[in-house]
């Protein structure tokens, strides 16, 4: 998957070529800015007697003229330190906070040296991000080179762990980042998908070849904005807007949320927040200071503020919630009560359409609920003959 | 550095809501007159809260994706994308007349230049041409032709009306079609009754619409009597008491709406002439060969 010299290689010799291009810009870099370079380790700098460099695992070469300097930055045990340079500086460089922080993460720039990383990009690094995993490896002359594909497909293509459900022939390859919105739209049944960072995206198919500025763009149309919320919660500066803020500042249609009682949010969180439902690690609790009890979830990128489907979901159970109870006598079997609650939890866990047809040992299966239905509902729907709404009322 | 945004609604319900404002995005994006081109919604992702952290760069156009000034454009949008010090003053506008305001996003510091609707912009009007030559296939399409646009009406929101009677008013003075008239779906002179309003027996209807659905796909056509019944289809024209209608559907979908996001941004300052002409031209090609797919809806104001 990499392009290091063709082979697998140690950690101390993973060996790269350095173009005289890269040295140029360096060289500009040195002319340009009185400081000297000190980055990744790198340590370059213009000095009176020529040029000083050194890194943690080369001694110190000072006074060196400029082609002793050229020279020496193509040396073996320098070249991963100046391709790793070249990339950050002048490839990636510092616009785009949030991209750039992903991209060193993607490496773990911020934990390993350089030879340490340009050893690992030899198997490629993995990063989980949602339902995908982006792998980072090195092209040539130190450029990173971005792959992006389901975490059901990690294996695909790799024939002695063949597990999943694809193989690299069959995945589909894209190289455009606008082509995940197409895939992100509908989930393997056709259906819509309205919040990106629900577990239900497709696999089958790859990103390839992508540089950083495209891989995350993918990753920003597949998991819209998750990059910047990751980076803003890892640089401390998350702006998290708890429940009571959200809801006090609807108006419109959804001006009703803020009625909702603080059980009933705890409610909310539980039916839409886990991971079972959205990937995303929710950040936001009730007010601050008063964290709901339900799991945040533990997804790789934050949640911080309830989304619009939640808000809307919201406005439904707020009116809902207004109802005061009603005390209901129904007949029923043990068996026909334990049903209900069988039906309850697999519409609630999507298990519908995993119950077979012919499986009537499951409370929840079709023929089941048929016969539920022809016993005890009237002609009006009405469970037990029971109505809904009393004579008086 | 220079960013654009469009604004939209989008919806929980239907991915053809967005589809448009994908497209024009895509239109636009391939002139590269801007570093970024991102879309926010209300109801999709990323969210109007969310989707200016998403772009890079320091000075931002926003360009909603809205038929008249309101609701959304006033409160939602601006409350959403947290503009510092917004009033609805800053747009001097008489229902009409929004263009834009310089305003600093409280969580990014980008500064946001604010636009006003596309609905409303002048330009609106030639698309709503435009849309009248895609569905009869005709580029020459007027003489002969009567013309209706069509727009909620005035229940939901009163700009509504002023948008519609804006351009209609405009496509009559082009004196292009033998008659032009603005049609309503919840009041007087109302779309149910548009044989009643045109003399001329070919009529093109065209709905002021961000993305087709509910409105544009099921109620107009049953209510003008295309069809008893939308999932079964209408014919293109179709023939209703004497008239021939070429129901259009909205005038969003159509490929010229990216030329009035981007006079938008024209008129907010941005330098982008070129990619103006580049616009035209890729969406007159375009829209020559016009797909017959679905699209969104918009939404009722307040949800």
């Amino acid at each position: 998957m990499t392009d290091v010299g063709g082979e697998q290689r140690s950690a101390e010799t993973a060996q790269v070529a350095v173009r005289e291009e890269q040295i140029d810009e360096l060289l500009d870099r040195l002319e340009s800015d009185a400081d000297p370079i000190e980055f990744d380790g790198l340590h370059a700098a213009a000095i009176e007697s020529g040029y000083a460099l050194s890194t943690p695992d080369s001694g110190e070469q000072t006074g060196l003229d400029e082609a002793a300097f050229r020279s020496a930055l193509k040396e073996s045990d320098l070249a991963a330190y100046v391709t790793n340079w070249y990339y950050w500086e002048a490839v990636v460089g510092h616009r785009g906070r949030h991209r750039r922080a992903f991209l060193r993460h993607a490496e773990g720039a911020h934990h390993h040296s350089v030879p340490e990383r340009y050893a690992a990009f030899g198997d490629g690094m993995h990063t989980e991000w949602g339902e995908v995993v982006v792998t980072a490896t090195l092209g040539a002359n130190g450029e990173r080179q971005y792959q992006i594909r389901h975490g059901d497909d990690v294996d695909a293509g790799d024939n002695d762990a063949d597990t999943g459900d694809h193989d690299a022939d069959t995945l589909v390859a894209y190289d455009d980042p606008l082509e995940a919105r197409e895939l992100s739209t509908y989930d393997e049944r056709g259906r819509y998908r309205p919040l990106k960072s629900a577990p239900s995206l497709v696999s089958g198919w790859v990103f390839e070849n992508l540089d950083g500025r495209d891989a995350v763009e993918t990753l920003d149309v597949l998991y819209p904005a998750s990059v910047a919320n990751w980076n803003l919660e890892r640089e401390g500066e998350l702006d998290v807007t708890h429940w009571r803020e959200t809801a006090e500042r609807q108006t419109g249609i959804y001006d009703v949320v803020e009625d909702l009682p603080r059980e009933g949010v705890e409610w909310v969180a539980e039916a839409c927040c886990v991971d079972s439902q959205c990937l995303k690690r929710r950040e936001w609790q009730y007010d601050d200071g008063d964290e709901l009890t339900v799991d945040g979830g533990s997804g790789a990128f934050p949640c911080r503020e309830p989304c619009s489907l939640v808000v809307a979901a919201a406005r439904k159970w707020t009116k809902l919630e207004a109802e005061e109870t009603h005390t209901y006598e129904f007949e029923l079997t043990p068996s026909e009560k334990e049903q209900i609650e069988a039906i309850i939890e697999a519409v609630a866990d999507g298990r519908v359409d995993d119950i077979r047809e012919a499986d009537v040992y499951e409370g929840a299966n079709r023929y089941r609920a048929r016969f539920l239905r022809a016993k005890r509902f009237d002609e009006e729907g009405n469970l037990s003959g029971t109505p809904t709404h009393s004579e008086e009322s | 550095m220079q960013a654009l945004v469009i604004v939209a609604h989008g919806s929980h319900l239907n991915p053809d809501s967005s589809a448009p404002t994908h497209r024009h995005a895509d239109t636009i994006r391939a002139t590269g007159a801007f570093d970024e081109v991102k879309t926010g919604f209300w109801k999709e992702e990323p969210s109007l809260r969310e989707v200016l952290r998403t772009v890079e760069s320091e000075e931002v156009y926003v360009v909603p994706l809205f038929i008249s000034e309101g609701y959304f454009t006033e409160q939602v949008i601006p409350r959403e994308l947290r503009l510092s010090g917004w009033d609805v003053s800053e747009w001097e506008s008489d229902g009409l007349s929004a263009d834009t305001a310089t305003l600093s996003a409280e969580d990014t510091d980008q500064t946001v230049h604010y636009c006003g609707p596309v609905g409303t912009h002048e330009a609106m009007t030639d698309v709503l041409v435009r849309r009248a030559e895609t569905v009869t296939g005709d580029p020459d399409v007027g003489e002969g032709f009567g013309l209706a646009v069509v727009g909620h009406g005035t229940e939901r929101n009163e700009n509504s009306a002023k948008a519609i009677e804006y351009h209609a008013e405009r496509v009559r003075e082009m004196d292009r079609f033998d008659e032009v008239q603005a049609l309503y779906m919840d009041e007087e002179p109302e779309v149910d009754d548009v044989t009643d309003y045109f003399e001329s027996e070919d009529v093109v209807v065209v709905p002021l619409f961000i993305a087709d659905g509910f409105h544009t796909q099921e109620d107009i056509p049953e209510d003008m009597g295309l069809t008893d019944d939308y999932r079964t289809g209408y014919d293109v024209p179709a023939e209703v008491e004497g008239h021939r209608i070429w129901y259009a559907g909205a005038v969003g979908t159509e490929g010229l709406m990216a030329d009035v996001i981007l006079e938008r941004v024209a008129d907010a300052g941005a330098e982008i002439k070129s990619a103006i002409a580049a616009v035209r031209e890729a969406t007159r090609k375009a829209d020559s060969n016009p797909e017959k797919d679905a699209e969104g809806e918009t939404q009722a104001a307040g949800d």
